[in-house]
């Protein structure tokens, strides 16, 4: 693997000293910090807690709820992404108090709080629709252990 | 790899960042030139190792640099590999490349071994290269202990008694293996004592062999010796299969621990007995990857890692974060539970290079199929919340199994691999 940093430098412009010195002077602030107040604004507590028991669900829902492998015929690995969230909190009530019908959901649905089921039912109505194939296999290489 | 690793990289982010300063206020490309906040090597590309570089990369919005260390060049999943041995999947189904997960989320790859790990100067070795860091992540999966069976340290041993535990050329060997058999054989296998990786894997292994002894060889036997008192996993499940689409076929023994193997003969020794078998597959006793038991973070009596449970970071090595089947945890060596593990400890390295405090209470699902047949698959599913007092992740209430084995969730089980393929390695 190519170092990018090292071709950055070999083929920039700021190897001109010169230069480079105007642009040291020219950092008053340190944009370190800027960028980092950037990620932690994203990432306040209820948000960050959410994404990730969101993201939970991705190993039969696809990332971000687009499900590679919906079933058509009963509603299995269903795309999440999109989802209105009436429908979402429908669906997660019915499989948490029994009324309605799950092979696997329910072990998952009364696992979960009431308000878990509410905030994701948001995320996932906010996720754009993205559509994706299932993972295309290869061969095995002799070198593989 | 790579020089990257002898530049100077504190030096680099000086300068890069009075040169991103200038560049924002002129052109407003900000993303393209803004300095990583951070620098993170995850050394494994498993489910854990390529989960976390992914999420990382997603969820820090691409401001955390991330190097995947990892010696295959291909990921082979062991969730459906024992399907290879029952004859209804190829091991070619079942191997999939790291192009699209690298192009897709600017995660850069080496392609080697790490030997060493000094954590006082943040620094990783590798067979040609090292790496500097600011957060390390250890994903190396399993390492077999064969202290108690030496005679099958070696790989020309392994030709002969394959352990096939970690998906690749040892589970084609078992298949052909079991190919080659004349009818009327005997397939003697082990269950290793837990924890070991996928807790019901051995299981559903005897049943794959059993299924395809039943459709091509069915004067055929398989022996299980299970070093455990029980069944371990989904065992009423298990126990109804073993005795009745398996009956006269499966024959399980608890509490029968390999003592002696005669590689020559493929002949097992337990307190019990001496059985032996026309093809053999022992899973060795297992304890955390190797790299976590060199860079100290296993304690000396007790071969899997402790971690803090909301950051994932080692409870020996500040700095390192230990993901997936080396983390010393009451629950499943999963894939589903690597992937859970890692989007936690993505989620808390990208806080704590904000300078923010992780998630308190982190919540995760884990659903886990079992083949039973070449069709037929069941499930036990749960939810895993945060305990402030206990501080680890405990079993929520409503989890549990399928009533029975189904063709329906045989077919969830490959909606279930095709979607984990995908969150992993895209």
């Amino acid at each position: 693997m190519k170092p990018l940093q090292n071709i950055w430098f070999k083929n920039s412009w700021f190897k001109d000293s010169a230069f480079l010195a105007l642009l040291l002077i020219t950092s008053v602030c340190t944009p370190l910090i800027g960028h980092a107040a950037e990620v932690s604004a994203f990432s306040d507590v209820q948000n960050i807690h959410i994404r990730q028991l969101a993201a939970s669900c991705a190993a039969c829902h696809g990332t971000q709820g687009n499900s590679v492998a919906a079933s058509g015929d009963d509603g299995a690995n269903a795309v999440l992404s999109g989802m209105a969230p009436a429908e979402f909190t429908e669906k997660m009530l019915g499989f948490k108090d029994g009324s309605r019908k799950a092979t696997v959901m329910h072990h998952h649905a009364k696992g979960l709080t009431i308000d878990e089921i509410n905030q994701l039912a948001v995320h996932f109505s906010q996720q754009k629709r993205v559509v994706t194939t299932a993972l295309k296999p290869q061969t095995l290489k002799a070198d593989h252990e | 790899m790579s020089n990257a690793n002898q530049f100077n990289r504190r030096d680099f982010i000086k300068f890069a960042g009075a040169a991103s300063a200038l560049v924002v206020s002129k052109s407003g490309f900000a993303r393209a030139t803004k300095p990583p906040i951070g620098r993170v090597v995850v050394i494994g590309g498993g489910y854990a190792g390529a989960t976390v570089a992914k999420y990382l990369r997603l969820w820090s919005l691409g401001s955390i640099e991330v190097l995947v260390v990892e010696p295959n060049s291909q990921f082979v999943s062991c969730p459906l590999s024992n399907l290879v041995l029952g004859g209804s999947k190829s091991i070619n189904d079942l191997t999939f490349g790291y192009d699209a997960l690298k192009a897709n989320h600017g995660i850069k790859w080496v392609q080697d071994t790490v030997t060493a790990i000094d954590a006082s100067a943040k620094k990783v070795t590798m067979l040609r290269g090292e790496l500097s860091y600011d957060r390390l992540v250890v994903a190396p999966g399993v390492d077999f202990n064969y202290d108690s069976l030496p005679m099958l340290a070696s790989v020309e041993a392994q030709q002969q008694i394959p352990h096939a535990w970690k998906a690749g050329w040892q589970t084609v060997n078992l298949r052909k293996q079991l190919e080659a058999m004349p009818d009327g054989g005997v397939f003697v296998m082990n269950v290793p004592k837990a924890p070991y990786r996928c807790p019901p894997g051995p299981y559903e292994r005897a049943c794959q062999v059993a299924s395809y002894f039943k459709a091509h060889k069915s004067k055929s036997k398989v022996i299980v010796l299970d070093a455990n008192a029980e069944i371990i996993s989904k065992k009423g499940l298990f126990t109804k299969v073993f005795n009745e689409t398996y009956a006269g076929i499966v024959d399980y023994r608890p509490d029968n621990v390999i003592t002696n193997v005669d590689v020559a003969t493929k002949t097992v020794s337990t307190d019990f007995d001496k059985i032996k078998a026309d093809v053999l597959n022992v899973i060795p006793p297992q304890r955390a990857g190797k790299i976590a038991q060199i860079a100290n973070l296993t304690e000396k009596d007790y071969p899997w890692c402790d971690i803090n449970f909301l950051t994932y970071e080692s409870k020996l090595v500040s700095n390192v974060h230990v993901l997936g089947d080396s983390v010393a945890a009451g629950l499943p060596k999963s894939a589903h539970m690597a992937t859970n593990q890692a989007k936690v400890c993505a989620n808390a390295i990208v806080q704590l290079f904000a300078g923010q405090a992780p998630d308190p209470a982190p919540v995760f699902a884990n659903t886990c199929y079992s083949y039973v047949t070449d069709k037929s698959a069941m499930h036990v599913a749960n939810v895993y919340r945060y305990d402030e007092g206990k501080k680890i992740m405990v079993s929520a209430e409503g989890g549990g199994v399928s009533i029975s084995p189904s063709e329906k969730e045989g077919a969830y089980a490959v909606a279930w691999a095709q979607n984990i393929w995908a969150d992993t390695l895209t």
